[in-house]
């Protein structure tokens, strides 16, 4: 049986279409659709109820050397306050989880996806060993909601005393929102500027209905789990389970750059190392379709009749207009302008290597 | 949910309309709204002949693929061209501009068989019910 978040409520009144979504019920689309909802979030400000993500707070005068230990990433010269991605593998270099650090005054706060809380907080624990460092699941106390697009930071200024104009991207900050202490970071999943809120799970309602008025003059709209597929989808932010998971390395999803081999040991460096020199077995690239079709997850992907590959993310593109998918080819396939076919109901229909991202973040463009 | 007073349902939500003696046929307005966002139509050849339940096409949404049945047998006179760059005319206009074929049926009566929009508006509810 699924879980109700606190907004379940919230959902229900704006005729959210609910789901199962990793144990929780979620709106996967409101009325006006993904769609428009995806262009709400480009254009002016979408606010998302993500408590099915798990939080982990790791203490203790050994958490860092801990955190070095499990991380692929190199988290030893961030600054307090600031946001750091990182994987986190098994021996053999595959993906337990994708996460997000916080480092913060007095702890380090982790950012982890909903299907793999359980499985991070015991991994983390049966880490520990030596390390005088401390894990705590805490997920169930912890609310997340989301708050993304171009007018994000007008919004969330209205409630907040923080000043967000000084809080760049990946940067995060212990202020209150609505009276409410909140864990602040300007960070998302959308590719667009945004924060995502850590607060107390009661006050889930008040957050929301605060955000939500405060944001209807500039736009704001509640947005579901389809159009947050969409929105990570155009700038390649990966999903466990497609784009990542055990049986995928983060050389292979392109990931390489939150892999630092400099740092020293950490779990899962040998069979990482073995990939980089050996040169990754296959490539995630971008796909756009030649022939009308819609690609999906599984897909496979075909040369002259031989499957090569497979779809880990497709769908009609709203920001580009366009049939697009992300797909693991040979690296042999893998430059710009290939030509391939992915299988659509046992049809071959023709695709091409395009670049990737297929949506350049907001906060990657250059001021003009 | 909209219903068209002129057309004739099936259990898997096509409409189907005579006009002269051609029939016209889409899918229904709960259809639509089941699927969510269309995003692609697939569409058959004109002259191409189907038998009653057998698949003419796909629709596809933000969320799946599902099929087309033909609602009763008849051959392709004419296809929605204009659904290939603009799907979403399923969602705002199934009835109308969001139509999918145009066909001649084997045999016209086969269409009266089939559920007014009443009997289909009950039906569905009993869908719905059913949750």
């Amino acid at each position: 049986m699924a879980r109700r978040t606190e907004l379940y409520a919230r959902h229900v009144a704006l005729n959210g279409r609910m789901i199962d979504f990793a144990g929780w019920l979620l709106p996967v689309q409101y009325p006006t659709g993904p769609i428009e909802e995806h262009h709400t979030v480009r254009r002016a400000a979408g606010l998302f109820d993500i408590d099915h993500m798990g939080q982990i707070v790791v203490r203790g005068p050994d958490a860092l050397p801990f955190l070095q230990h499990v991380l692929t990433a190199d988290i030893s010269r961030m600054a307090t306050g600031e946001a750091r991605y990182s994987l986190v593998c098994y021996d053999d270099g595959g993906v337990v989880d994708d996460v997000f650090v916080y480092r913060l005054p007095d702890r380090y706060f982790i950012a982890i996806n909903a299907a793999n809380v359980e499985k991070d907080t015991l991994w983390f624990r049966y880490h520990v060993g030596r390390f005088q460092a401390t894990v705590e699941n805490v997920s169930e106390e912890t609310y997340m909601l989301a708050l993304q697009g171009p007018q994000a930071e007008a919004i969330l200024q209205k409630l907040t005393p923080a000043q967000l104009d000084k809080l760049p991207f990946h940067r995060a900050t212990e202020s209150k929102v609505a009276g409410v202490p909140t864990l602040i970071g300007r960070t998302g999943y959308t590719g667009e500027d945004g924060f995502e809120l850590f607060f107390p799970r009661e006050k889930a309602t008040l957050l929301w209905d605060g955000l939500m008025e405060a944001g209807a003059p500039l736009g704001l709209k509640p947005i579901g789990l389809a159009a947050r597929d969409s929105l990570r989808f155009e700038p390649k932010l990966p999903l466990y389970g497609q784009e990542i998971s055990a049986t995928i390395n983060p050389l292979e999803a392109g990931l390489g750059w939150a892999v630092s081999f400099e740092k020293g040991e950490f779990v899962g460096r040998g069979a990482l190392l073995k990939v980089r020199l050996e040169g990754p077995q296959r490539k995630l690239v971008g796909l756009e379709m030649v022939d009308r079709g819609v690609p999906r997850h599984g897909y496979a992907v075909a040369l002259d009749g031989r499957t090569i590959g497979e779809v880990t993310t497709g769908m009609y593109a709203p920001t580009p207009g366009k049939y697009l998918a992300l797909a693991f080819v040979p690296p042999t396939q893998a430059a710009i302008g290939t030509e391939v076919q992915v299988m659509i109901r046992g049809e071959a229909k023709r695709a091409r290597v395009v670049k990737t991202p297929f949506y350049t973040p907001a906060y990657r463009r250059q001021p003009a | 949910m909209k219903v068209d007073r002129a057309s004739r349902y099936t259990r898997t939500h096509e409409w189907v309309r005579l006009e002269g003696d051609e029939a016209v046929s889409g899918i229904t307005d709960y259809a639509q709204e089941q699927l969510s966002d269309i995003v692609y139509v697939e569409l058959p050849a004109i002259g191409e002949h189907f038998g009653k339940g057998e698949v003419y096409g796909v629709v596809e949404s933000v969320k799946a693929a599902s099929d087309n049945y033909m609602p009763v047998g008849g051959t392709i006179t004419a296809v929605n061209e204009s659904l290939a760059d603009e799907p979403q005319q399923v969602n705002t206009d199934p009835y109308g501009a969001g139509w999918m074929i145009r066909f001649r049926p084997d045999d016209p009566a086969e269409i009266e068989q089939l559920m007014d929009a009443a009997s289909y508006e009950e039906y569905v509810s009993s869908l719905e019910g059913a949750h």
